[in-house]
């Protein structure tokens, strides 16, 4: 075994280690948010600036960009789930419980990270399958007309999709439900990072958990607000 | 005459480590409220023991909320839902007469039960014997102030060493994690110039212990920080973390 594959067996294999790998593809995935919020929010920019940033992420390294990005998170997602399946596993093998059973501080939101988690899971195959794959609906063959008069090249009118899929309202309630979660797990979720790599202190305490709890609330409105706009407000219609 | 308390306590009995255990119902009546917790289970046991009863069998020792030994979890809270303070030092007056009093063992599966209210908590002492201590060569005591310690971290490293090794931290935790008594006492170490040497070799010697012993991953929810009777900073958790995972990557790769 060389030196490489050592370090990441002792890391695997211990809780800290394991917590270590859960932290830093969470740390991924956070900042993936960040940078998929913003670019969604070029929705209210309009149909032109969204569809030349869909065509820009499509393009990117000759269409290679979005592969690599594509494997780089689904293999943080793999890892983060497998690492607190099998911590949470460990976690109720371990607890034996009480009788009476009391919480002294533990906020909602930490208790129920796995399922908050599973469900947000559950939300990204959905949305996959909604937007990504495309599958049982027909945005595929929505073609951006401006684009085609202008310079005679067709592309994808990622924008309609975009409204079309949030006008039903079935759909909205999900995506705001699976949002909602994602906000409470990210408030337990981005503090623990800094816990987990070791970066909170006596000093910092109060700043990560604002940080922790800013960070949920702005996904949380910035992702809602797109299908709410569009549902509630009539937006792009 | 001082109050009187006239209680109902729910307490778990269990005969052996391997029969099942039960709550059972017991009237605590007369009880002086300036009586401890624990003078309040003897009086219980007094009575028990009249009736030729086997009186409810908990640890103790001190009685002054040093060693350790006590332990009991009161209406789901280890030591009780007082800050800072451990089951011996608790006083009945934090109660209200006709209180119904649900009294559990530390729970955990790497605490396994003795006998009703005791628990084994040898897991710790197997744990502070992976590395909680420092080589040094013993003899006459060194002068007192002949290695300058910076303020701060003799502050912190003494924070750390108030931990009693009580095991309250496990019993409240979710998933019954050991990390706040295991911070607690690599942090002491750690934050002085006698734990270095050995500071790696320490933090992962005594987290890989943990781990052998069955006990919980921190889910960073901090219900330790809150039962512990010393109230020992979860901070000392993130800097054990820190610690193992420097070290863990200098032991594979340097
Ligand atoms: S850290 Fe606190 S609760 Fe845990 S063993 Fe030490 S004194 Fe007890
Ligand atoms: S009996 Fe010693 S700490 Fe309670």
């Amino acid at each position: 075994m060389n030196a490489l594959s050592r370090c990441l067996c002792s890391y695997w294999s211990s809780s800290i280690g394991k917590k270590l790998v859960v932290a830093l593809t969470g740390l991924a995935l956070v900042l993936f948010l960040a940078g998929h919020l913003t670019g969604n929010l070029l929705v209210f920019v309009g149909q032109k600036a969204f569809n030349d940033y869909a065509e820009l992420l499509h393009h990117a390294l000759h269409g290679a960009g979005v592969w690599i990005a594509r494997i780089g998170l689904l293999s943080c997602v793999t890892l983060h789930i497998v690492a607190t399946i099998q911590l949470t596993r460990e976690n109720k093998a371990a607890r034996t419980p009480y009788a009476f059973d009391a919480t002294i501080q533990a906020p909602k939101s930490s208790r129920i990270m796995i399922w908050s988690g599973l469900t947000i899971l559950a939300f990204v195959i959905y949305h996959l399958l909604h937007f990504t794959v495309r599958a049982g609906n027909t945005y595929d063959t929505y073609v951006d007309a401006a684009h085609l008069a202008n310079t005679g090249l067709t592309r994808h009118d990622a924008w309609k999709m975009v409204i079309d899929g949030f006008s039903v309202w079935y759909v909205v309630a999900f995506y705001v439900i699976a949002m909602t979660l994602l906000c409470s797990h990210l408030s337990h979720g981005v503090a623990s990072m800094f816990q987990t790599l070791g970066l909170r202190s006596k000093k910092s305490r109060p700043m990560i958990a604002a940080i922790s709890k800013g960070y949920a609330l702005l996904i949380w409105l910035g992702f809602i607000s797109i299908p709410l706009a569009i549902l509630v407000f009539g937006f792009g219609k | 005459m001082s109050k009187q308390l006239n209680l109902t306590l729910k307490v778990w009995r269990q005969d052996s480590k391997e029969s099942a255990g039960r709550i059972e119902t017991y009237p605590a009546n007369n009880i002086p409220e300036e009586a401890s917790f624990l003078e309040m289970l003897d009086i219980v046991n007094e009575g028990l023991i009249v009736q030729g009863k086997e009186p409810i069998h908990f640890d103790h020792d001190c009685r002054e909320g040093i060693c350790g030994s006590c332990s009991l979890t009161i209406n789901g809270i280890p030591h009780g839902k007082d800050r800072g303070v451990t089951t011996c030092q608790l006083h009945m007056r934090k109660f209200t007469n006709g209180d119904t009093i649900w009294i559990e063992p530390f729970r955990a599966k790497a605490f396994p039960i003795v006998r009703d209210l005791i628990v084994d908590r040898s897991a710790f002492d197997r744990i502070i014997a992976s590395g909680g201590y420092i080589d040094v060569r013993t003899g006459s005591a060194v002068d007192a102030n002949s290695l300058p310690i910076p303020k701060a971290d003799a502050d912190s490293a003494f924070d750390a060493a108030a931990c009693i090794g009580c095991g309250a931290c496990v019993a409240s935790c979710k998933n019954a994690s050991a990390m706040l008594f295991v911070s607690a006492k690599v942090s002491h170490l750690g934050h002085l110039p006698q734990g270095q040497p050995e500071r790696e070799k320490r933090v992962l010697a005594m987290v890989r212990q943990m781990d052998a012993e069955g006990f919980g991953n921190c889910t960073n929810q901090y219900e330790c920080e809150a039962a512990c009777p010393k109230e020992i900073s979860a901070d000392h958790i993130a800097r054990m973390n820190r610690d193992f995972a420097k070290a863990a990557a200098k032991e594979a790769l340097v």
